[in-house]
């Protein structure tokens, strides 16, 4: 019954031209001053030319490879650029993951099975906790894994062997020196416009409250290809989340020689001294345009800041911003309730030094306690007009 | 299955690449010669097209077969068979054995008198452990669940590192975090390593991998998440062999109980083993019992051997009482595990879990204490080996009276001492969490020393190394 039910819909359909519409999921409202989309061809927090730096971005490159051969590279090209790197300065790295031997469902893995070999970059079969536990083992044989779990999505069956494993092998195994550290585990997440309840989510703050991994999400391809480097060649468990929203769209100068951007360090991406705004991933660039708006109309300025890595946190830096302007606001996609900016708030509150400079309380502006619904994605993910809503009420305040 | 098309609508294009790799072309070059009797889908390529419509049936197919050599009155069956090591080795084999069944009868009752917090014995399963053991190579890297004690005490752990271990005291390598019966070793691995081999590959490459060692890995509580891990083991074994021709041939082994054996990571680690070919051997223990949970409960099938077929996985059954139809499995599957550049093999060794499952369970409260003691009596590789020892006139009950006194008074000797000893030192409850200390977990240390200082009543470290100084900074 039902099948010839859709049959028939969609002879009809076919039938006669479809309307010519702009995407549903893709447009913003007309009128907009704020919610407009995020030019990613000229925001400045992405390097658009190999002369003058984008925000942030500059200070903890090596100055030879700055000066040296950039070439334009997106998120996924960047990516694929530590990944290249990676294989051909060690052996014991390996690729593995659910299609990556053809170059992976987000191109990531391009041409380094033809590179480097069908032994280092393979296919698994379709079973996260198999590609995590092999993950580990490999790891915990001297080898330097990068599994890639498809979607952030569904790294949840592979959840025991994160946490019961891979975080705690170092611990467990004590003298015998045994260890997961070498072990780096890359996974696309974050709001893709339509990506619905199993292509959206962002579970990073799932696992902060995993002593032994540490997680690493960057906001664009020159802080994409610098922290995986770090990750890969970090002998602690790394996790590292790709904004797959950016695979594509953030574009920009990268060196093309190898360097690395320090892990658990937190960057000020842009100074201001008159509220702090911590984020990272994707959002920095919703914060960059709510700031510029609210700098124009309040005639404030704002300090931004890139967590960079979610766990373990640079607390030094951001306590150290908001005993400056004692105003702060945290800013990520995934929900609020127990989020990265849970941690963050009760850690400033918890500050002797930096409660007492407060001006403000501390807000959080992030995705609503619901799961990341198809038709509603763009009034649950923070945007423009939330964080500089925010931004005013604290200033107010 | 999942959404693939949604999985591509973040890109602006879609382009599908022409595979140019060769095993990326495999997929898509199965030809079909005409008039074939064989189906070329490609997810079975050999299959006839019959036109009877017929269902398999797991009834019609008898059970695997139960390798054994010696049967329980210790007499030999395999008339092809020859023991391959001397007396004093075989002497050694049972000594290892009773080891671990005397040791297991102190500490149950040690456990039950409170003097430490909880134990596993392994009674009934010893020929599993020590006799795989015995034909492994030392550098093979080995993964195991927690009745495998007979494998440790096999490769040469010590009385003082059992009982260090077992107490959590400061000699314990898991640095007192780990339950008892949690072992693992280092030493046991790397003692034997050629050095001198090792350094002249070191030589000839950069690789780090050649610092790789080959851990005897640390038992965890959670069930079955070592066996992917081991197959992970086995193709860096592999890989670090086909990177460094010269260094030597060696496999990941792992070991799990029949009930693991329904855990998702079993079925993840036989398929990724079979899919990248890791020279892997895994051996099932099924002794019947999952804590209460009868076989019965746990699965309908041929027991586990009948499914490393379906995963194309080379598989036996072995009469898990009898050391050396064991022993003879796994020297056999070493070899296959290490042919046409790697390949896991699967062994099912059948025993009966004698004991209780820890001190934790009493497991009269789900079974008839005669058919433990039916168990005992009937067949047990203790006696089993004991009977065939006895038959060559090796053995008699003179040198066991011996044997049993001397084991027990080194036991006794190790666990009083063992007792006596310091804990870890406080410091290190926040150490090996990552490769540094972090400044978080700095803090908490000085947080939790302050507490100390300022509330000492409240709390005992006298029996921890260094008392509360190891948590200065």
């Amino acid at each position: 019954m039902m099948r010839r039910g859709v049959g028939q819909l969609s002879k009809a359909a076919l039938s006669r031209p479809l309307p010519r519409r702009e995407r549903c999921y893709s447009t913003h409202p007309p009128n907009a001053r704020l919610n407009k989309p995020i030019d990613y061809g000229t925001t400045q927090l992405l390097a658009h030319s190999s002369k003058g730096p984008a925000l942030g971005n500059h200070h903890e490159i090596p100055l030879e490879v700055r000066n040296g051969a950039t070439r334009k590279m997106n998120l996924f090209q960047a990516v694929n650029d530590a990944l290249g790197i990676a294989l051909a300065e060690d052996d014991s790295v390996l690729i593995f993951g659910e299609d990556v031997a053809f170059g992976g469902v987000f191109r990531c893995t391009m041409k380094l099975a033809e590179t480097h070999g069908a032994e280092r970059v393979f296919n698994t079969p379709l079973t996260e906790q198999g590609i995590m536990g092999f993950g580990i083992g490999l790891a915990a044989q001297g080898m330097r894994p990068v599994a890639e779990i498809q979607f952030a999505d569904y790294v949840f069956p592979a959840f025991d062997q994160i946490v019961n494993e891979g975080a705690k092998l170092r611990y467990r195994e004590g003298a015998t020196g045994v260890h997961a550290g070498s072990l780096t585990v890359r996974m696309p997440c974050g709001g893709v416009g339509h990506g619905g309840l199993y292509h959206s989510q962002s579970p990073e703050s799932l696992f902060t409250h995993i002593p032994g991994f540490r997680i690493v999400m960057p906001r664009s391809p020159i802080q994409a290809k610098g922290l995986l480097l770090s990750a890969i060649r970090s002998n602690d468990p790394c996790i590292f989340m790709e904004p797959k929203i950016l695979y594509r769209a953030a574009v920009e100068q990268v060196p093309e020689a190898a360097y690395e951007l320090p892990l658990s360090k937190a960057e000020v991406v842009k100074p201001g001294k008159d509220i702090t705004i911590i984020s990272y991933g994707q959002p920095m660039y919703t914060c960059l345009s709510a700031i510029q708006r609210a700098e124009e109309d309040l005639g404030v300025s704002c300090e931004l800041i890139d967590l960079r890595t979610v766990y373990p946190w640079d607390k030094e830096t951001v306590f150290a911003s908001v005993r400056k302007t004692g105003r702060v606001l945290v800013v990520h996609e995934a929900m609020v309730n127990a989020g990265v900016g849970a941690e963050i708030a009760a850690a400033i509150q918890e500050d002797p030094e930096t409660f007492v400079r407060l001006e403000a309380p501390v807000a959080r502006v992030a995705g609503w306690s619901i799961h990341s619904a198809l038709m509603f994605e763009r009034f649950n993910i923070p945007d423009i007009a939330r964080i500089y809503e925010n931004i005013r009420k604290s200033l107010d305040y | 299955m999942r959404c693939r098309a949604i999985r591509r609508l973040p890109l602006q294009r879609v382009v599908v690449p022409i595979p140019t790799s060769r095993a990326a072309c495999a997929a898509s070059s199965i030809s079909q010669r005409p008039n074939s009797d064989f189906v070329s889908f490609p997810g079975a390529l050999k299959s006839a097209f019959t036109s009877t419509l017929k269902f398999e049936h797991p009834g019609s197919y008898t059970a695997l077969p139960t390798y054994r050599v010696v049967d329980q009155h210790g007499t030999v069956v395999d008339s092809s068979f020859t023991p391959d090591i001397s007396d004093e080795a075989v002497i050694k084999l049972y000594k290892d054995m009773l080891f671990i069944s005397i040791m297991d009868l102190i500490m149950f009752d040690a456990q039950r008198q409170g003097r430490l917090s909880f134990y596993m014995v392994s009674a009934g399963e010893e020929a599993v452990s020590v006799g795989s053991s015995s034909v492994l190579d030392f550098e093979d890297s080995v993964y195991c669940q927690y009745r495998e004690q007979g494998l440790f005490k096999e490769r040469g752990m010590t009385t003082k590192e059992f009982m260090s271990q077992l107490f959590a005291n400061k000699n314990d390598p898991g640095k007192g975090r780990n339950m008892p019966v949690h072992y693992g070793s280092k030493r046991l691995n790397i003692v034997s390593i050629s050095t001198s081999a090792y350094a002249a590959a070191a030589a000839l490459s950069s690789l780090k991998l050649i610092e790789a060692h080959a851990p005897q890995h640390t038992v965890s509580s959670p069930l079955a998440t070592q066996i992917p891990q081991a197959s992970g083991a086995g193709y860096a074994l592999k890989m670090q062999k086909l990177q460094n021709p010269n260094s030597k041939a060696r496999v990941a082994v792992c070991f799990f109980g029949e009930g693991a054996a329904s855990e998702g990571d079993f079925h993840a680690a036989m398929n990724i083993a079979a899919t990248r070919s890791c020279p892997v051997i895994f051996i099932c223990r099924n002794n019947g019992y999952a804590i209460s949970t009868p076989t019965l409960d746990q699965y309908r099938g041929d027991g586990i051997a009948s499914r490393g077929i379906g995963y194309g996985i080379d598989t036996i059954r072995v009469d898990g009482n009898d050391i050396w139809a064991v022993r003879e499995a796994v020297k056999r599957g070493r070899e296959m595990a290490l042919q046409d550049g790697g390949k896991p093999i699967l062994i099912e060794c059948m025993t009966y879990r004698v004991s209780h499952h820890s001190t934790s369970d009493d497991s009269f409260a789900y079974r008839a204490r005669i058919e433990v003691e039916d168990w005992k009596r009937r067949d047990n590789p203790i006696t089993r080996l004991r009977k065939w020892m006895e038959a060559k006139g090796v053995w008699d009950e003179a040198k066991e009276k011996e044997a049993r006194e001397s084991l027990r008074k080194e036991i006794l000797k190790g666990f009083s001492e063992a007792e006596k000893e310091k804990k870890p030192a406080l410091r290190t409850m926040f150490e090996d969490i990552y490769e540094e200390i972090t400044p978080e977990l700095k803090a908490q240390m000085t947080e939790l020393r302050d507490m100390l200082d300022k509330y000492p009543d409240e709390y005992d470290f006298s029996e921890y190394e260094g008392g509360k100084e190891s948590l200065r900074e």
